[in-house]
């Protein structure tokens, strides 16, 4: 026996398929701390929505919504709820190894170790970067391009519940059975049906697929936003730079997420018919999956980072109080950033022995990609130069963006180089580089605008106190925490050790825990901010522009009215609100009834369908797996025979609306 | 261009023996060096582009800052610049040309897969290792006896790694010495790797491979020829043999193993375990793809999977231990001829005629072509 340890044995019954009393790990304390908590926060949130009789106006105004508003701020509350749970297990693996030197095998058994790396993972790239840029797409595009919507405003809400589905299933593998061992993009011949037994890596598998139809649909869904629904007059190359990143990385989304879905099915299959696609025998290859796995994985990280560009082109432009140095640049850069993606992805594994002429072509091709991204930098820096830069906070984690994100991208060409991707694969380097991009890249660019397009979601500013000290605490800390990391990674350290022989190593660990310790500060502080800011939001008050900005979801209201603009606005060039405040431009007062789509329940109702349908197919409770598919298929179906799915705005209520602050 | 060269070699030499276990940065082979040496000058190359950026970053912001007394400079039309763009899109093309030229050059000088001939140092030696779950076992072909978890070669030589997997990918990696390959289950990868001054090196699996994976550490040990030559000896001499047997034994899942040695090694073993034919009543991959070139087992082939099966066996539960399933079912195959009949055709029994074959015979990639002598197919 390799372990005293037993996983519990491969029943079936018909009813309940695997899942037995066994799977709840009521031997685990630190699980039956987190599941108290966990119940008992909810438990709380239960009580105040009956208190304050809030169910019905949630059910109707956020739970059925298709106003992409409220489906972007809910996608930005998963993302911070789920990076919470990602930061937590951050926490852990940063305690573990500042603990495990020597012999010691600290306090987490691997069996525990393994699971929590998997889905630190999966959950920050899946359900917390993904759900952060998703929801910035969702919420500022439309506004940026002048729409009322989205094209398909029942599609995204569809797709804002599929994650949420995704994200549950997730976080259910915590208290019933237990979740994937084997790193995030669970690699095969591991992740097999013989290597990885146990729902672990079911719940991997369902939750993605199903949090996949979600992004795959949304990107269709925006793609056909951009394309078609643009204010009369705004041509491609006058849309503003944050909408182009959206195309962009929504073309990605639909090019790269069917390769996903695609290769996660196979494996699926080969967990659950016995097919070979990816065993070690009767002809199966793994290497097929790392190759496919990661043609959609680099595609990917371009699509967390694409919308991050946009969002730092935009307030540095803003706030140097100028217009973006080189805007047919960025967008061409952007646009060979998109195409150069789908042309790396075997630098992720040069050593697994493809030969010298590949590994060369591959590295080549992905120091050109670095090529455009840093023309990218260089055009932020001079649209600073000979501009007036307003200190602010969004600024601030936009300066943090540009410093730690180059200091990322070195590290990244660095490991382009296939020698010395020989020595720095699979090490902690590569773990400090990518956390480098990640953090320094979408986490800095994320906060700067989340600060940014605060007031005009809410109608008050975010506490400047509390902005700028969770920004030195994210810095600092990201510092701390990750370039211990690059020095291990130079002596050689690989990731994903649960315990390691070196003592020599353990200060480098200790160091980056505190590191760790430093950024939950920083994340202690941005929940403090917002307390501080919705508690104070009198005082805060500001009206539809207080960052005096350039681009058109500026002309809104602060929040906007349901249907964003009273009006189509006639665009001409770039920089709509730029223009319209050089001309003083009013909103006509001749208001018309306008129309909006209706909410529904359908999407919420066919995901948590998806939920009970994930979650049968983990513990093989065929008749109930069955039963949900069906019941998908027919919500889905009767859905298609709902003809009331719009409704008018009558033009009494939008003069209302209008009179209480429109662009007057 | 080669005193710049060694005086900066001079200060990684300097920053590294500060803290003497960056082994990526002062490595002790020649494959770690000319690593090392790649990737200084990958960083100067780049520093040519990120230092400035990461003044602008900081200087402009404050430079230019809206709260500045003379704001005389502002240019709200300034969005344009050819020459900018001129420099901007250039300076880092003729970077990454530099940077390609030298990426193709090493990357072909540095193959894992290409022997270390040209570098004149002594007679190589062969190793042939097999991660298993989870530890590492070297067989020392030429020398005819193994060890688990502690790698001993003579220092000036070039090593010749030849490395397979029981079950899951992992990777052999010694940092001192230089970079590192995946180690797969049915295929057989290369490394060449030496070890220029005698020494004791780290080494582990770098790819995550189960609950035993933080154990998979060894010693890499550089002697002199006289001192591996005396270790071999001592292991021939004591130790006991690696067979399929106890091979099979070894593939046991088990962490942290202590260091073991065998005194003498089964012919053609590490062909066995490449091609997942250790156990009796498997068939070797070479004749399954040779089975497979000529048009497959067909619907008859259906019973014999049971000969073709290897993960099962080999089933796992998440605290690494392993999970006896059934065994699969075999209806058509087998050892004898009984069911001959089954097959129809009137033909031999293609199972018990591959099961019987040599695993050195045609087809297998270690093999040499007999297809006379066995009457081919």
């Amino acid at each position: 026996m390799a372990s005293e340890h037993i996983q519990p044995a491969e029943t079936f019954s018909p009813i309940f398929g695997r899942l037995t009393l066994d799977w709840i790990p009521i031997h685990e304390p630190i699980l039956i701390g987190t599941f108290a908590g966990v119940a008992l926060g909810g438990l709380l949130v239960f009580a105040l929505m009956t208190y304050f009789r809030l169910w019905v106006p949630f059910w109707k105004n956020w739970v059925t919504t298709v106003d992409h508003k409220k489906i972007g701020i809910m996608y930005m509350v998963l993302a911070f709820i789920m990076m919470v749970r990602g930061f937590a297990d951050a926490l852990m693996m940063r305690g573990q190894q500042a603990m495990a030197a020597g012999g010691s095998e600290g306090w987490l058994p691997p069996h525990h170790y393994d699971q929590v790396f998997t889905a630190h993972g999966v959950i920050m790239i899946f359900f917390v970067a993904m759900a952060f840029i998703t929801g910035f797409m969702n919420y500022v595009m439309p506004l940026q391009i002048g729409a009322r919507d989205v094209a398909f405003p029942f599609l995204n809400n569809f797709s804002l519940w599929m994650t949420v589905a995704g994200a549950l299933l997730v976080n259910i593998s915590l208290f019933v059975g237990e979740f994937a061992r084997v790193g995030w993009l669970a690699f095969p011949p591991l992740s097999g049906a013989n290597y990885s037994t146990g729902p672990g890596m079911d719940y991997y598998l369902w939750a993605l697929q199903i949090a996949g139809v979600g992004t795959t649909l949304s990107g269709i869904n925006m793609i056909a936003t951009i394309v078609k629904m643009r204010a009369p007059g705004m041509k491609l190359m006058d849309m503003p730079i944050f909408t182009w990143t959206a195309l962009i990385t929504n073309v990605l989304i639909v090019a790269a997420f069917p390769v996903l879905t695609a290769t996660l099915a196979m494996l699926t299959l080969d967990r659950y018919m016995d097919f070979r696609f990816f065993t070690n025998d009767f002809g199966g290859n793994a290497m097929m999956y790392v190759n496919l796995i990661w043609i959609w994985g680099h595609p990917e990280v371009y699509i967390l980072i694409i919308p991050c560009f946009g969002i730092i082109s935009e307030i540095v432009s803003t706030f140097s109080r100028k217009p973006i140095f080189g805007y047919r640049t960025m967008v061409w850069a952007t646009g060979c950033i998109m195409v150069l993606s789908f042309v790396v992805w075997l630098h992720h594994f040069f050593t697994m022995g493809s030969g010298a002429n590949v590994n060369a072509f591959f590295g080549i091709t992905t120091m050109i990609i670095a090529v455009p991204t840093g023309v990218k930098i260089f055009n932020w820096l001079f649209t600073m130069y000979k501009g007036r830069v307003r200190l602010e906070v969004p600024m601030l984690w936009t300066i943090g963006f540009l410093v730690t994100f180059t200091i990322g991208g070195m590290t990244g060409v660095m490991l382009a180089v296939p020698p010395v991707d020989f020595q720095l694969h699979n090490t902690l380097f590569l773990i400090a580089h990518f956390h480098n991009v990640i953090i320094g890249g979408v986490v800095f660019a994320v906060f700067a605008g989340v600060t940014y397009w605060w007031p005009k979601a809410f109608g008050f500013k975010l506490d400047e106190v509390w902005g700028k000290r969770a920004f030195w605490l994210w810095f600092v800390g990201f510092y701390v925490a990750f370039m211990p990391l690059y020095a291990l990674g130079l002596m050689g350290v690989t990731r994903r050790m649960n315990m390691y022989p070196d003592a020599g190593w353990q200060p480098y660990f200790i160091v980056a825990a505190i590191g760790a310790l430093l950024i939950l500060a920083g994340i202690l502080c941005n929940f403090m901010n917002f307390y501080v800011s919705i508690r104070d939001r009198k005082q805060l008050a500001c009206g539809n522009d207080p960052w005096d900005a350039r681009t058109l979801e500026w002309a809104t209201q602060s929040p906007p009215a349901p249907y964003n603009f009273p009006e189509d606005v006639n665009v001409v060039g770039r920089e709509a609100f730029w223009q319209m405040k050089k001309e003083n431009y009013q909103f006509s007062t001749d208001y018309q009834p306008i129309h909006m789509p209706k909410g529904t329940a359908s999407g919420v109702i066919i995901s948590g369908l998806a939920l009970v349908f994930g979650f049968a197919m983990v513990w093989y409770i065929w008749w109930l797996a069955i039963a949900s598919f069906v019941a998908m298929l027919a919500v889905g179906i009767a859905h298609t025979f709902n003809y009331h799915r719009d409704y008018y705005i009558p033009a009494d209520e939008v003069r209302e609306t209008e009179s209480k602050g429109a662009l007057a | 261009m080669y005193r710049t060269r060694n005086l900066l070699l001079a200060a990684a030499g300097a920053f590294a023996l500060s803290g003497c276990q960056y082994d990526v940065l002062s490595p002790a082979g020649w494959v770690g060096d000319q690593q090392r040496d790649l990737l200084i000058i990958s960083v100067l190359l780049m520093l040519i582009v990120i230092l400035p950026v990461l003044f602008m970053s900081v200087y402009f912001p404050l430079k230019y800052r809206a709260d500045r007394e003379d704001t005389s400079d502002y240019d709200p039309e300034f969005e344009h610049s050819n020459k900018l763009e001129a420099v901007v899109w250039g300076v880092p093309i003729l970077i990454i040309v530099a940077l390609g030229y030298y990426t193709y050059v090493y990357t072909h000088r540095l193959d894992p897969y290409r022997p270390l001939d040209h570098l004149e140092a002594g007679a190589p030696v062969e190793i042939q290792a097999v991660s298993l779950d989870w530890k590492w076992l070297f067989i020392y072909p030429e020398q005819g006896i193994a060890s688990v978890n502690e790698l001993v070669v003579p220092a000036g030589r070039p090593i010749n790694f030849s490395l397979s997997s029981s079950t899951v990918m992992n990777t052999l990696s010694i940092p001192a010495l230089g970079g590192m390959v995946y180690s797969m289950a049915g295929m057989e990868t290369k490394l060449h790797l030496i070890a220029d001054e005698e020494g004791v090196y780290p080494g582990r699996s770098a790819h995550y491979s189960g609950p035993g994976f933080a154990g998979m550490v060894f010693d890499t040990t550089a002697t002199s020829d006289e001192e591996f030559d005396a270790w071999v000896e001592g292991i021939r001499a004591e130790a006991g043999p690696l067979t399929r047997e106890t091979y099979l034994a070894l593939e046991e899942p088990s962490m942290n193993v202590p260091v073991s040695h065998y005194g003498s090694v089964e012919d053609g073993l590490f062909g066995r375990i490449v091609e997942m034919c250790v156990e009796d009543g498997k068939v070797c991959m070479g004749h399954m793809m040779m089975v497979d070139h000529n048009g497959g087992g067909g619907l008859e082939g259906v019973g014999n999977a049971a000969a073709y099966s290897y993960d099962r066996a080999r089933t796992i539960d998440g605290f690494g231990n392993r999970i006896e399933l059934p065994p699969m079912e075999s209806h058509g195959g087998g050892h004898g001829s009984d069911h001959e009949a089954l097959n129809g055709s009137g033909a031999p029994n293609a199972l018990a005629y591959v099961l019987a074959m040599d695993p050195n015979a045609l087809c297998s990639p270690f093999g040499t072509q007999t297809e006379k002598e066995t009457n081919g197919i």
